[in-house]
């Protein structure tokens, strides 16, 4: 159902029966590695391109998240999924192995939220049981993609963020029980101006800001309904920027409930600039780390908002700035 | 940011510019120059060294010695590269391990390991002067134009 303008409230209250995260060597030492169902200690995972890799590890998070449901492959209906490599292939390539009916999508890093809120719509509207959502990125595939090729020696500034080698996903569906999707927010592209690629979290924390904003002006809610609210992947950069913008704006989150999904992913030691970023630092967070507290009951209702920078690196050599969006989804248990 | 980028953003967005700016950590300059400075120095000291083996132990003179101590520097760099080691000394020694030949090495030796997934024709062979690519092209443009002025000069009675 619409409320408001932009957020969609899911009634029957679709639930995220089962889901995975999948990490590579560099998440494997970071704050949150307990929360991974699989760890990689090997950047290649066995395979001969970093693409390839990428690919595995979007197999591996599915295939776990329908075994967690207590599912088969058989009883998912639809595959929705996105990522960063050209033509999103990780996602089509895991698809062709699931061989399940197929939606490709791509929000960039907001991909994951933007995953889960279509997957929500199509179990809450009763046009499917079982939805699978997932999203996958690989730091060296994506280095290779936007920047790059990853042995270059180029030196990076401190408002750089490192990209999560990992993916995650998610089971939707109409039964079962666990933590619940209970509303979503789609975000509007904004574009404040910044064209520096390698400072992504000043780009688009204020589409996050709009988002949360606009969240909370459907809802008629405040903070004070969460008990988390995390951002994608604004890194520390991003996630100081957001904060005061909201304040400028008149929203008050008490700074303890604000986080962001790219600084809780890796120790502060780990060499990562501003912190994680790319579609897994979202996805993996949620589906393992965020996920697990809901369902230890650490957590009861947590709103999260998954942001993307839809530039390609064509539009930052065109001098084009960068337009961003980010996806918010409450979810409850 | 440039004047000319700035003046396309809408008031709004130079705003921004400004409240971003205000909250984002700066590049340490002072210290990436030092850093550079000894990097490239430490480099260049043991291309220093190298060609005084040629010299002392071989039979090379101050001349001729150039050509194999280049190919020595470029041959560490790119096996430093295929290790996966040169891209974390660039990262604290910037400029100072960029600048120097070895750093020229190391953009076509990223460029070529980068792109293997592709095949060695369109993968390696394609990309493999992706990074370098600009620096021939302009460097040999470059030479050209100061050769051709040297040569006008010369023509006029000049040197």
């Amino acid at each position: 159902m619409l409320k408001g303008h932009q957020t969609w409230i899911f009634e029957s209250k679709p639930i995220i029966a089962g889901s995975a995260a999948v990490g590579g060597p560099f998440e494997a030492q970071g704050a949150l590695a307990k929360d991974f169902d699989l760890l990689h200690d090997d950047l290649w995972l066995g395979q001969d391109s970093y693409e390839k890799a990428e690919k595995k590890l979007l197999e591996q998070a599915c295939e776990t998240a329908i075994k967690k449901a207590g599912l088969k492959k058989e009883d998912i209906q639809f595959f929705l999924s996105g990522d960063l490599i050209n033509q999103i292939i990780p996602s089509s390539f895991t698809a062709r192995t699931l061989a399940v009916p197929f939606l490709g999508i791509y929000g960039a890093c907001s991909s994951s939220m933007e995953g889960l809120t279509l997957a929500s719509l199509i179990v809450d509207t009763g046009f499917a049981q079982n939805a699978l959502v997932g999203t996958s990125s690989h730091n060296a595939a994506s280095e290779k993609q936007y920047r790059y090729p990853t042995e270059y020696g180029a030196q990076k500034p401190p408002t750089a963020q490192w990209t999560v080698t990992g993916a995650g996903a998610a089971v939707v569906s109409a039964g079962g029980n666990g933590p619940h999707v209970t509303a979503a927010t789609i975000g509007r592209v904004v574009d404040m101006g910044i064209s520096d690629p390698f400072n992504m979290g000043a780009a688009m924390a204020p589409a996050a800001v709009d988002t949360i904003e606009a969240h909370f002006r459907d809802l008629k809610a405040d903070a004070s309904q969460y008990d988390l609210i995390a951002t994608g992947d604004l890194g520390r950069v991003g996630h100081s920027i957001a904060g005061d913008l909201l304040k400028k704006h008149g929203i008050n989150i008490p700074e303890e409930k604000l986080t962001d999904c790219g600084i809780l992913m890796y120790k502060a030691d780990q060499p990562v600039f501003s912190g994680g970023s790319g579609c897994a630092c979202a996805a993996t967070t949620t589906y393992g780390h965020l996920i697990n507290r809901l369902r230890r009951r650490e957590l009861s209702r947590i709103l999260v908002i998954a942001t993307g920078a839809l530039l390609s690196p064509m539009s930052y050599q065109q001098k084009e700035t960068i337009p961003c969006v980010a996806h918010a989804v409450s979810i409850e248990i | 940011m440039s004047s000319k980028k700035r003046k396309k953003l809408s008031p709004v967005q130079q705003q921004y510019q400004d409240f971003a700016k205000a909250r984002e950590p700066k590049r340490p300059i002072f210290k990436n120059c030092a850093k550079a400075f000894f990097a490239g120095g430490i480099i260049c000291t043991i291309g220093q060294l190298i060609q005084w083996i040629f010299i002392t132990y071989f039979k090379f003179d101050e001349i001729t010695s150039g050509s194999p101590t280049a190919a020595t520097l470029i041959f560490i760099s790119i096996s430093l590269t295929s290790l996966g080691v040169y891209d974390h000394l660039a990262q604290w020694g910037g400029a100072g391990t960029a600048v120097p030949v070895t750093g020229f090495a190391n953009t076509i030796a990223s460029a070529a390991l980068e792109h293997k997934s592709e095949g060695f024709v369109l993968g390696v062979g394609g990309n493999m002067f992706k990074l370098a690519g600009p620096v021939i092209v302009y460097g040999v443009f470059s030479a050209f134009v100061v050769a051709l002025v040297k040569v006008i000069i010369k023509m006029l009675g000049g040197m």
